[in-house]
């Protein structure tokens, strides 16, 4: 479990984050939603510790990661598993190298043992076969399937996706949703996505924080979100024209 | 104020880099390829540039010692000397902060805007020592071969020039680079050559490792990479030269 508390964060003097206290739940995956430059972003950061925060705390399995020590952070750090929003794969190196490159710098094994992992992981993501691609000669969907497949190579605890949808069509970000939820399960991990993509909400939403102008404004679960009363919610939820034609069908 | 802040977070980088690698079979690697990249494909460029120099620096001394007060053999003494002193370290090391420095710059800045730096740290990678240590270790292990090479071929390119053109024969050229010879040139020169492959490497990564923004801050940053490292080369330059030389 992931605990967030009383973060508060700001960038020359302008607060972005303000008092957001969140509980993200193991085995399941937890939503950030909110509008562009509603801070979900800063405090995806700011959980992972890429960000200082200003004040406030956060805890990892009951652990203060915000007072620990580099080299203890560096440890928690190892049980991370992350998907940033373009990939973020190592252009030099190649799909296998970049699914292997944990186990490289942090594992004893042998080339034979790094292998079996490396294509069980790339099986994992249907990814088979394509070893000896560059990410230059992958798609976009294909560079999210190998930063998924690289996420889970040890075995994370925890697993953060920074818009893990964004420049991908439907199709193929419903593949990637579903994908996050199924190794969510089969990895027992805390997962938390950070989006503003609708379908994902509805897909795998299984607990939800909506963030406005820096603030916690609404948490609930993906079935509570289209019922919901709060008016920013509502906005955020409804805001195409054809969405809320489908509300009204199916208020009718 | 910005200059000590940069001196700051340059000094508190380059300790990063420093710091214990996490794997060293990894860096030894890396330092592999870094030597390739960095040395090894360099040597191109600055066996083309030596020839060239070595050949104007014999042609301009001879023009300009046209007497016979200056006996024949001083124009490959003078070359010599030029090209010992100044040109194999620190005119090299000018023309590789434009090279090596742009590439380094470039890469880690191109991996810094691509959230590349963010994925090594989130992997709990020290993603200082990671990209800047093999980078500085491979030019600094490499730089005296660079300038020795220099040498070579600059004094080789003055003796072409310089016979071809028919300013100094033979004889009088190779006796002018035998004549009064020190030694310790050479080791003052690859002394320099050391220290202008850590600066080259340092302040290097160091813009690229700070870049935000785009592809355009991207660019900015390497610019900014030739043109700060080829400042502190000159300052360098002048420090040692006073230090190893007075």
């Amino acid at each position: 479990m992931i605990e967030v508390r009383d973060i508060n964060k700001s960038f020359d003097g302008q607060q972005v984050l303000h008092d957001i206290s969140i509980n993200f739940e193991h085995g399941k995956t937890n939503l950030i939603i909110g509008k562009s430059g509603s801070g979900k972003t800063v405090l995806l950061k700011c959980i992972i510790g890429l960000l200082e925060v200003d004040s406030g705390d956060i805890f990892y399995s009951g652990q203060c990661f915000t007072t620990m020590g580099q080299k203890e952070k560096k440890q928690i750090r190892q049980k991370f598993g992350m998907l940033f929003q373009g990939a973020a794969l190592f252009d030099s190196l190649s799909v296998e190298e970049n699914v292997r490159f944990k186990l490289d710098m942090f594992t004893g094994m042998s080339n034979a043992e790094k292998k079996e992992r490396v294509n069980f992981c790339l099986t994992r993501v249907d990814l088979e076969g394509k070893n000896k691609l560059y990410p230059s000669e992958l798609s976009g969907g294909m560079k999210k399937r190998v930063a998924i497949a690289r996420a889970i190579v040890l075995n994370p605890r925890y697993l953060f996706c920074d818009e893990p949808n964004s420049g991908l069509d439907p199709q193929t970000a419903i593949l990637i949703d579903k994908l996050i939820k199924d190794i969510t399960e089969e990895f027992n991990m805390t997962t938390i996505v950070n989006t503003h993509d609708l379908n994902s909400v509805m897909e795998i939403g299984e607990k939800v924080v909506f963030i406005h102008e820096g603030w916690k404004w609404w948490e609930g679960t993906n079935k509570e979100i289209l019922e919901t009363e709060n008016n920013e919610l509502n906005d955020f939820v409804f805001a195409t024209r054809l969405v809320k034609q489908l509300k009204n069908i199916d208020e009718i | 104020m910005t200059l000590l802040h940069h001196i700051g977070r340059y000094t508190l980088l380059i300790k990063r880099a420093f710091a214990r690698p996490e794997k060293h079979s990894i860096y030894y690697m890396r330092l592999i390829r870094e030597m390739e990249v960095l040395g090894i494909n360099s040597t191109g460029i600055v066996a083309i540039i030596s020839f060239f120099m070595g050949a104007v620096i014999t042609i301009q001394t001879a023009y300009n010692t046209e007497s016979p007060l200056f006996p024949s053999y001083l124009i490959g003494l003078a070359a010599r000397d030029s090209i010992l002193l100044e040109f194999s370290s620190t005119i090299v090391a000018l023309i590789l902060a434009g090279k090596v420095g742009s590439n380094i710059a470039s890469e880690i800045g191109t991996m810094r805007v691509t959230e590349q730096i963010d994925a090594l740290e989130i992997m709990g990678v020290n993603s200082a020592g990671y990209l800047i240590l093999p980078k500085i270790i491979a030019l600094m292990i490499l730089a005296p071969f660079l300038s020795i090479l220099s040498m070579v071929i600059g004094i080789f390119g003055g003796w072409i020039a310089g016979t071809t053109v028919g300013v100094v024969t033979t004889p009088d050229y190779v006796y002018g680079i035998q004549y009064a010879f020190i030694p310790y040139y050479i080791t003052y020169s690859l002394i320099k050559s050391v220290v202008f492959a850590f600066i080259i490497t340092s302040v290097s990564s160091y813009h690229g490792y700070y870049t935000r923004g785009g592809a355009l801050e991207v660019g900015r940053s390497s610019t900014m990479a030739v043109v700060h490292s080829s400042v502190v080369i000159l300052l360098f330059n002048l420090i040692l030269t006073q230090l190893l030389l007075s």
